[in-house]
C-alpha cells in the first residue's frame, strides 16, 4: 500500500453532463496540478478556496477553462493535500487531463482508493467507510439519505446508546461473579430481564431496516402479474417509456422474468415483468410460469392485471391460492378503453394504450413504498447486520438463560458475545472497561 | 566462595521460592538470596490463600507443578469453595493459613530440594555484560555468578512505609528496604514506578468480644487447592463479621489531615479493589457502614488480622476508631496499620517469558512488575522459574495462553497493557473464563508441565485416568436407560418433570434442577453403576454434560480469536510511517514490539480502528 504516492482519478460519472470533476489527492499534489495550471499559485492558496485558470498541455496549449479547488493536509476527505478540477465533461477533454497528471506523477485512483485513505488517515471509522461506499453505489434519493445519515454517525449514535446500556448490564453480573464476597447489592433479576427485553426491542428495527436498507438499495421489488395478455408488458413499457419487454399479441410471448428499474420520486423500484400466469403443458412455458410465481411471491409490490377480454378462472384461482389477500396487491384492471372493463370493481382503472391511470399508479407505488418505511436508521451493510443479529441472538439466550435459571457465568458469557458483536461495530468494549464501571460505582475491597 | 550458578533467585516471597523451587526441580542449580531467612514466604497482607480467581491460580500453579497448593493445604486452618451457587466456572477455592506454619512448610519444601542453595544478604547490584544479566553483586561486594537472574523483590525496593505524619524506609514492618536496584535498572535505560499498598493493624484476640460478630465457618466438607494426596481439613477454625459505623467514620475523619494519602506525600496509586478505610469513607461517603472481616493468624495464636481496615491514618486515630466497632469496644493493638510504597517496572518492559527485552537472561516476578497478591506473584514466579531454567539451558520458551490459564491472562495483560493502579486477577479479566475452571486445571496444564519436568509421574498418570475416566462415565451416561416406572416416583420427589418412555441418564443430568448426587437417588441400580466412579470423575462428567452447548460456543470463539493471533508481525515492522495510526498507538506498537496481531490488538490505546489498518497494511 502505497500511501506516499499521489493519485487521480474522475470523481463524476463518465458520460455526457455539464462538468466533470477530476479529484488529486496525496503529497505531490501541488507541485503536480502546478505543472498544468495556469493561474494563481496553488499551493499558496488557504484550503477550500476555488481558483480559474486555465490547463495547458506539454505544448502550452490550452486544453480547457477550469475551475481548481484547494484543500489542504488535514483538512480535506483524505486528510492529504488535495485539489478538485472542475472542467467541462467532454470525453476528451477529460481524458487528456488524466493523462496529463498521470505523465506529471499521478497514478489513477483504484476504486474506492480515496475513501480507504480517508479510513487510513482516521478521517472515517470503519462504519462511516463503510457507509461512504455504499453511498458511493446508490443512485436513489433514499438510498442516498440512509448512506448520508450514517455517515454523519447516526448509526454508531443509536449503537452507542445501546451499547452504554450493555455495559451497565455487563458490569452488574460481573460484580455478582467477581465480588460475591463482598457486601455489595446486585441488580435483580426482573429488572435485567426487563433491560435486555428493552434491548432487544431496540435492536430489532436496526435489524429489520436492513431488509428496507437493502431496499432502498437495491430498490423496491414490484411483481407485475395476470393472464396472458391482460397487458404486462404493456404497462411495463408506458412506465419505463420505453420498450424493454417483447410486446406482442400472442399469448405467452414473455417467458423470461424481465427486470427493469425506475425512479419515481427519489425511489428506486426494481420491476418485474412476468411470463403468464395459467395452466399450462407446454414445458418451456411452466418453467416461465414457475418462475412467475416465485418472483411474484418476492416482491413487496404486486400489481394484478386483469382485463374482461382475457378473463381466465383458473389465474384467479391459481393467484388466490399463491397469495390469498395479501395488502402487498394492487389489483388493477387494464385496458380501461374497452368498454367491458367499465364499472368492474378494482384499486385502479388504467390504459396503457391511452394513459389513463398511469399517473395514478405512479403514485401509489410511490405511497406503498413509503409505507413501508420505519425509524430513521436504516441499516444498508451486511456486516453490520450480521453483528447485530448475532447481538441479538446472544441476547435472546441470556434471556433464556435467565429464565431457565442458569448459573451467571454462562449468563455473562451470553452477555460478553453480545457486547463482542456490538463492539465489532461502534468498537471493542475491554473488561477493562467493566472493571472501572464497577470501581466507580461500588465500594469493593477489603 | 560461590559456584557459578544456573538460576540466581533474589528475594524469597511468594514469587521467589516458586521460582526456586521451579528452576530446581526442573534441574538447575539455584541460589536464593533473601535479606532475611527468617522470613522466607511471610504472608506480608492477610493470612489466607486463594479467593474468586485467585484461587484458580494456586490450582493452575499446583497443576504446573508448583508448589503453593500443597503447601496451603499443609497448613490451612479453615476452607471454603466460594460462589459455590454461580457456575463451575466461578467455584474458587480459599483458605484461611496459619501464617507461620505457611512460612516453615515453604522453607522446608526448599531445604529439601538438594538443587536450592541459601544466601542472606542484601543483593545491591546485577552483573550485566553486553546486554546480558549474568550475576548479582551483594552489599558485601560479593559477585555471584549465573546463567539466569530472577528478581522478586516485592515492596522492598526503596520501601517507604507510612503511618499518620510518619515515614521510614522500609520492606515490610520491621524490616529494612533495599536500595541500589532501581537506579541501576533505570541507567540501564528502564522506566521505573511507584506503587502503594497497605495493610490493617493486628489485634488481640483476647480483648475482642466475638459474641457481637457473626461468626463465618468453614465448609461443611472442606476442599483443598492440590490435585495431589494432601491432607483435608478435620477441625477448621472460624472467622468473624462485623461492621464500621457512622462513629467509627467520624473518628476516622479526625485523623484525615494527618493522612499520608490526602496530604499528597503518598505519590504512588493503591488499587482500587483493596482501599484502605479512610478511602472507602471518603470516596463512598453515602455508605454508613463497612464489612470488618475478622481473620484469625492461625492455630495457636491469638494474633488477629482486621481485614476491611486497612489505613495508615495515625496510630492513636487507629485506636480511637477500632473500639467503637462492636466486638472491639476493648481492643488491645498488636501493631498498626500502615502504607508502604515501594519501586516497580512497568510490566511493558517485559517479553511474555518474563524476561525484560532490554537485558537478556533478567526476569522480573510479583510486584515489582505492578502485581498484587499472593496467588498472582506465585504463578509468575513459577512462570519466571521456568523460563529462566529453559533460558540457562538453551530450550524454548514457555507461554501459556489467554485460552489455557488465568497465568496466560496475567501475563498477557501485563505484557500488552501495563498497569496503573497494582494489578489483581479477576474472573472478569479472562475472555474464555468457562473454560479456566479450578476443577480442570490439571486437565489443561498438567501434561505440559510434565513435558517440561516440572510436573512428576504422579501428577502425570493422575491426569491421564482422570481423563480416562471421565471419558468412561460420559460414554456410560450416554448408554444407561432408565424406565419410567423405575425412577418417576423419585423424579416426582424431586419436583423434577415424569418421564413416558425410557431415556438416557445423559438427558436426564442435562435438567437444570437434577445433579449427579441427585442422580444416585434415583433407583439402587443408578446408584450401583455410578457408584464405582470417584466425586472428582462425577464432578467432571456432570459439568461436561450439563454445560456441553456453552463450553462448545467458547471453544468456538477461541478459534476465531486463535486466528489474530496467528498473524504474526515482523520484529522490524516501522510504526511510525504508518501516519494513519493515532500517535498514541504508533508509540506503543513501537515500544511493546506485539508478536501478533492478536497481542496488538490488546495494547490499551490501540483501538479496533488501528487493528483493522495494520490488517490491510500486513496484506489481510
Amino acid at each position: 500500500m502505497a500511501q506516499n504516492q499521489t493519485i487521480c482519478a474522475l470523481a463524476t460519472p463518465p458520460g455526457v453532463g455539464a462538468i466533470g470533476v477530476i479529484r488529486v489527492s496525496g503529497p505531490e499534489t501541488f507541485p503536480i496540478v502546478q505543472k498544468l495550471f495556469r493561474g494563481k499559485n496553488l499551493a499558496e492558496q488557504p484550503g477550500h478556496t476555488i481558483h480559474f485558470g486555465t490547463i495547458r498541455d506539454e505544448h502550452n496549449e490550452i486544453v480547457d477553462e477550469v475551475l481548481v479547488s484547494v484543500f489542504k493536509a488535514p483538512h480535506s476527505y483524505t486528510k492529504e493535500d488535495s485539489v478538485e478540477i472542475s472542467c467541462h465533461a467532454s470525453g476528451f477533454i477529460i481524458q487528456k487531463i488524466l493523462r496529463l497528471l498521470l505523465k506529471n506523477g499521478c497514478r489513477m485512483a483504484q476504486n474506492g482508493e480515496y475513501t480507504q485513505r480517508a479510513f487510513l488517515n482516521g478521517q472515517l471509522d470503519l462504519a462511516q467507510a463503510e457507509a461512504v461506499a455504499d453511498l458511493i453505489a446508490s443512485d436513489s434519493e433514499a438510498s442516498h439519505r440512509a448512506a448520508i445519515h450514517q455517515i454523519r454517525g447516526g448509526f454508531s449514535k443509536d449503537i452507542a446508546q445501546l451499547r452504554e446500556q450493555l455495559i451497565h448490564f455487563a458490569s452488574m453480573i460481573e460484580l455478582e461473579l467477581d465480588f460475591g464476597e463482598e457486601d455489595v447489592e446486585f441488580a435483580d433479576r426482573d429488572q435485567l430481564r426487563r433491560l435486555i427485553t428493552e434491548i432487544c426491542l431496540a435492536l430489532r428495527p436496526l435489524i429489520d431496516s436492513f431488509e428496507l436498507g437493502n431496499v432502498l438499495k437495491e430498490g423496491v421489488p414490484v411483481a407485475i402479474v395476470g393472464p396472458p395478455n391482460a397487458g404486462k408488458s404493456t404497462l411495463l413499457n408506458a412506465l419505463l417509456n420505453e420498450e424493454k419487454a417483447i410486446v406482442t399479441d400472442i399469448a405467452g410471448t414473455t417467458r423470461d422474468v424481465i427486470e427493469d428499474v425506475l425512479i419515481l420520486d427519489g425511489i428506486k423500484f426494481r420491476i418485474l415483468d412476468t411470463a403468464g400466469i395459467r395452466e399450462t403443458s407446454d414445458k418451456v412455458e411452466a418453467i416461465g410460469v414457475e418462475r412467475s410465481l416465485a418472483a411474484m411471491e418476492k416482491a413487496d409490490i404486486i400489481l394484478k392485471l386483469s382485463s374482461a377480454d382475457v378473463a381466465d378462472p383458473a389465474f384467479e384461482t391459481l393467484f388466490a391460492e399463491r397469495m390469498g389477500s395479501s395488502d402487498r396487491v394492487i389489483s388493477i384492471r387494464t385496458k380501461a378503453d374497452l368498454p367491458e372493463n367499465e364499472g368492474v370493481g378494482a384499486d385502479l382503472i388504467l390504459s396503457a394504450a391511452t394513459g389513463e391511470g398511469i399517473d395514478a399508479l405512479r403514485d401509489a407505488l410511490v405511497t406503498r413504498a413509503r409505507g413501508q418505511r420505519t425509524g430513521d436508521t436504516v441499516v444498508t451493510n451486511l456486516r453490520h447486520y450480521e453483528h447485530l443479529t448475532a447481538t441479538d441472538a446472544a441476547l435472546e439466550r441470556a434471556l433464556r438463560g435467565l429464565d431457565s435459571g442458569i448459573t451467571q457465568d454462562w449468563l455473562a458469557m451470553d452477555i460478553r458475545q453480545a457486547l463482542h458483536h456490538l463492539g465489532e461495530i461502534t468498537g471493542q468494549i475491554t473488561t477493562d472497561d467493566l472493571l472501572e464501571v464497577i470501581f466507580s460505582k461500588f465500594c469493593i475491597g477489603k | 566462595m560461590f559456584r557459578e550458578y544456573d538460576v540466581i533467585v533474589v528475594g524469597a516471597g511468594h514469587a521467589g521460592c516458586e521460582a526456586a523451587h521451579a528452576a530446581a526441580t526442573m534441574g538447575s542449580r539455584v541460589l536464593l538470596i533473601t535479606m532475611n531467612m527468617q522470613t522466607i514466604a511471610q504472608m506480608s497482607c492477610n493470612p489466607a490463600m486463594g479467593g474468586v480467581a485467585k484461587g484458580q491460580i494456586v490450582r493452575e500453579v499446583d497443576a504446573l507443578g508448583g508448589m503453593s497448593g500443597i503447601i496451603s493445604d499443609k497448613t490451612m486452618i479453615q476452607f471454603r469453595m466460594l460462589n459455590r451457587s454461580k457456575g463451575p466456572a466461578m467455584w474458587s477455592p480459599r483458605c484461611q493459613s496459619d501464617r507461620v506454619r505457611f512460612a516453615e512448610e515453604w522453607r522446608l519444601a526448599l531445604e529439601q530440594n538438594l538443587n536450592v542453595d541459601f544466601w542472606q544478604e542484601m543483593v545491591s547490584g546485577l552483573l550485566v555484560e553486553e546486554g546480558k544479566a549474568v550475576g548479582v553483586v551483594t552489599q558485601l561486594g560479593i559477585e555471584i555468578r549465573a546463567k539466569a537472574v530472577v528478581l522478586t523483590n516485592g515492596t522492598f525496593l526503596n520501601g517507604l512505609i507510612h503511618i499518620g505524619e510518619k515515614q521510614f524506609g522500609g520492606g515490610r514492618t520491621a524490616e529494612r528496604a533495599a536500595t541500589g536496584i532501581t537506579e541501576q535498572l533505570v541507567r540501564l535505560g528502564f522506566e521505573a514506578g511507584r506503587m502503594k499498598t497497605g495493610t490493617p493493624p493486628r489485634v488481640d484476640a483476647r480483648s475482642l468480644d466475638f459474641s457481637k460478630m457473626e461468626e463465618q465457618k468453614g465448609d461443611e466438607q472442606p476442599g483443598k487447592f492440590s490435585y495431589l494426596d494432601t491432607p483435608v481439613l478435620a477441625e477448621q477454625r472460624s472467622c468473624w463479621i462485623t461492621y464500621t459505623n457512622e462513629e467509627v467514620h467520624s473518628i476516622l475523619r479526625t485523623g484525615f489531615d494527618k493522612s499520608p494519602m490526602f496530604a499528597g506525600r503518598i505519590k504512588g496509586l493503591g488499587p482500587r479493589y483493596c482501599p484502605s478505610v479512610e478511602d472507602k469513607i471518603n470516596r463512598f461517603a453515602d455508605k454508613d457502614r463497612h464489612q470488618i472481616f475478622v481473620e484469625p493468624e492461625g492455630w495457636n495464636t491469638v494474633e488477629v488480622y482486621v481485614n476491611g481496615f486497612s489505613t495508615s491514618l495515625p496510630e492513636d486515630v487507629q485506636y480511637e476508631a477500632l473500639r467503637r466497632i462492636p466486638g472491639f469496644e476493648n481492643v488491645r493493638m498488636f501493631r498498626p496499620g500502615y502504607a508502604i510504597e515501594y519501586d516497580f517496572f512497568p510490566p511493558t518492559q517485559l517479553k511474555s517469558t518474563l524476561e525484560t527485552k532490554l537485558v537478556d537472561n533478567l526476569f522480573f516476578a510479583g510486584q515489582i512488575n505492578g502485581t498484587t497478591g499472593y496467588e498472582e506473584a506465585a504463578c509468575q514466579g513459577l512462570m519466571a522459574g521456568i523460563n529462566a531454567h529453559n533460558n540457562a539451558h538453551e530450550k524454548a520458551p514457555f507461554v501459556l495462553h489467554r485460552s489455557e490459564a488465568y497465568i496466560g491472562v496475567l501475563v498477557d495483560d501485563l505484557i500488552n497493557k501495563g498497569t496503573e493502579e497494582p494489578y489483581r486477577m479477576f474472573t472478569s479479566r479472562a475472555e474464555y473464563r468457562t473454560l479456566l475452571r479450578q476443577d480442570n486445571a490439571d486437565l489443561r496444564l498438567t501434561e505440559k508441565a510434565y513435558a517440561l519436568g516440572l510436573a512428576s509421574q504422579e501428577r502425570y498418570d493422575r491426569v491421564v485416568r482422570k481423563k480416562e475416566q471421565t471419558a468412561e462415565l460420559v460414554g456410560l451416561l450416554k448408554k444407561h436407560k432408565v424406565a419410567p416406572e423405575e425412577v418417576n416416583p423419585s423424579l416426582e420427589n424431586q419436583q423434577s418433570a415424569q418421564l413416558r418412555e425410557k431415556t438416557t441418564l445423559y438427558h436426564l443430568l442435562k435438567r437444570p434442577e437434577l445433579d449427579m448426587p441427585k442422580l444416585r437417588e434415583l433407583s439402587p441400580s443408578v446408584a450401583e453403576a455410578l457408584a464405582s466412579f470417584t466425586d472428582e470423575i462425577q464432578e467432571q462428567a456432570e459439568i461436561n454434560v450439563k454445560y456441553e452447548d456453552y463450553m462448545e460456543r467458547e471453544r468456538l470463539q477461541v478459534e476465531k480469536l486463535e486466528r489474530l493471533e496467528n498473524l504474526s508481525i515482523n520484529p522490524g515492522f516501522d510504526y511510525e510511517k504508518l501516519t494513519a495510526l493515532s500517535k498514541e498507538s504508533r508509540q506503543k506498537l513501537s515500544r511493546i514490539r506485539p508478536e501478533t496481531l492478536g497481542q496488538a490488538s490488546r495494547i490499551s490505546g490501540v483501538s479496533p480502528s488501528d487493528i483493522s489498518i495494520l490488517m490491510v497494511h500486513l496484506g489481510r
